[in-house]
């Protein structure tokens, strides 16, 4: 059974950039629709975030108009509320997995599958973390930062777990503020990044007033926690009911039992549909221009696929395509100037929380590197590309598509995977077969 | 109480709070282990956002599910492999 649903917009994910650009281009009295995998509207950042009903008018009018948000939780229910008011066709726990030719796209959910029609498509297809393999990753109870955080919001018991948090970004003590708000205790956080690089970072946020006031309230959130910097784990291991995290700190051994290992190292775009869709990607960023048009004519691209830069950024994005598509480049212009000062956040990301070289050592020849078909870091050896080593080894063959091993093969030994083919999602062959049929109708 | 659900993982009846995803729901019922890898390791959720598949389990008999990705219903069935 396949529905068929067509629209003036579609947009692809449900996190701040989508939401921004849906909201204005609905607003703007065209059919929008939303597509995302999760069962319910957010995206990650704002995962589990409730609708702020009577904050929304004073919000409204407040960064209407002096742009400038209060906090992050107040941005959520903004335009989460913002949302909700907009005539919105809203597809939840849905999942694109071909695009048969240009202006559709076939998803997948529960009931089967569902055929979009678009005259514009935008996608925000948001990010993933970056997972570097070293001994014990692949252990129950060790998970990404933003996994953990995510799997708390969907009822993890975390109040009196200890919960170390490793890895790199602003998002570690996102994380850690989240985890100790809930009653978890964090022994440590391991910053792999140098204090020297994070006080060039603190010392550039002094342009930017609200991000500053984000990292001074994560700080005192965070009072008595231990922030180690130029530290990471190197191995995890079993202990009893326990997790025993090796981290090397400055160069030094350090253990620390817990019940958690929360570790992500960064975020990296997900560039399988704007591959699919041939959309040009230079360094991990979807290419496009003033108006977030990709090289595909009528594809817009928003968020953190054009570059990862946070949910600001995002959201200026979403709505810059969102008027763009809505031939309301008037008022998508108006929004350049704090666009471009939001993208330039992006830059100093990068340079601050850049891997260390070491980290790339961290890895044994017994790690596991591509968690679906097991294969080690040792059989890769050898081999001159993720192409070569796929036929050989099956590393990234697995369910997961490489989502997971494809950015630690790409920071370990070089290799990039720039090829999307169809289906980019594990997909029934009742949700493509029912393709075929409606091509015949 | 209406927010609260009940369950089956792997047999055992669990309570739960309504909105709770299944994969939070399966270490609720002290299941650290979701499923077995191709070489016979224990794994369980990394990403938490329906990524990286660690976290699948069979729900009311239909296997490779993405337990992260879905919320608890009254009289689930839910199966691990770990």
């Amino acid at each position: 059974m396949v529905e068929v649903a067509s629209f003036d917009v579609l947009v692809i994910g449900a996190g701040p950039a989508g939401l921004a650009a849906a909201c204005v281009a609905a607003e703007g009295g065209q059919r929008v629709g939303v597509v995302d995998d999760n069962f319910s509207p957010g995206g990650q950042i704002w995962r589990g975030q409730a609708v702020g009903k009577s904050k929304t008018a004073w919000l409204d009018r407040m960064i209407g108009k002096t742009g400038i948000q209060p906090n992050r939780d107040a941005l959520a229910s903004y335009w989460l509320a913002r949302t909700s008011k907009s005539d919105i066709s809203w597809f939840p726990s849905a999942r694109i997995v071909t695009a048969p030719k240009p202006g559709h796209l076939l998803a997948e959910n529960a009931d089967g599958a569902v055929s979009f029609q678009y005259q514009k498509l935008i996608l925000a297809t948001g990010a993933r973390e970056l997972f570097l393999p070293f001994p014990g990753w692949t252990l129950p109870n060790v998970m990404g930062a933003g996994g953990l955080q995510a799997m708390a919001k969907g009822g993890l018991p975390i109040d009196g777990k200890r919960i170390v948090v490793a890895g790199t970004g602003p998002l570690l003590l996102v994380v850690a503020a989240y985890l100790r708000k809930h009653g978890a205790i964090v022994p440590v956080v391991a910053e792999q990044a140098s204090a020297w690089s994070l006080t060039q970072f603190g010392a550039g946020l002094s342009r930017e007033p609200g991000k500053l006031a984000q990292a001074f309230a994560l700080r005192s959130q965070l009072r008595g926690v231990p922030f180690l910097t130029y530290t990471w784990p190197t191995m995890v291991a079993t202990d009893g009911g326990s997790l025993r995290v090796t981290l090397s700190q400055r160069g030094e051994p350090r253990d620390v039992t817990c019940d958690y290992l929360a570790c992500g190292f960064g975020l990296v775009p997900n560039l399988e549909l704007p591959r699919l869709l041939g959309c040009g990607v230079i360094e991990d960023a979807v290419l496009v221009d003033d108006w977030q048009e990709t090289t595909v004519t009528s594809v817009y691209c928003v968020g953190e696929p054009t570059g990862v830069g946070g949910v600001d950024k995002a959201v200026l994005e979403g709505q810059v395509a969102g008027y763009a598509a809505t031939g309301q480049r008037d008022r998508a212009e108006t929004l350049f100037g704090k666009r471009d000062a939001a993208q330039r956040f992006v830059g100093h990301l990068n340079r601050a929380f850049a891997l260390q070289p070491e980290l790339r050592q961290i890895v044994t020849p017994d790690t596991i590197l591509c968690r679906c078909e097991d294969v080690t870091y040792g059989r890769l050896q050898g081999y001159s590309s993720w192409r070569a080593a796929k036929l050989h080894t099956r590393c990234g063959m697995g369910p997961c598509q490489g989502r997971i091993c494809g950015a630690a093969l790409h920071a370990l030994f070089g290799w990039d995977d720039d090829s999307a083919r169809p289906p980019v999602f594990p997909s029934t062959l009742e949700t493509l077969a029912g393709d075929v049929a409606t091509e015949r109708i | 109480m209406a927010d609260v659900l009940t369950l089956s993982i792997d047999g055992r009846s669990v309570r739960v709070p309504i909105d709770t995803t299944v994969a939070a729901a399966v270490i609720i019922a002290g299941q650290f282990a979701f499923r077995q890898s191709v070489s016979g390791q224990s794994r369980g959720p990394l990403c938490g956002m329906g990524i990286c598949f660690e976290c699948r389990v069979t729900i009311d008999g239909q296997e490779h599910q993405r337990s992260c990705q879905i919320r608890c219903r009254e009289g689930m069935e839910v199966r691990t492999d770990g």
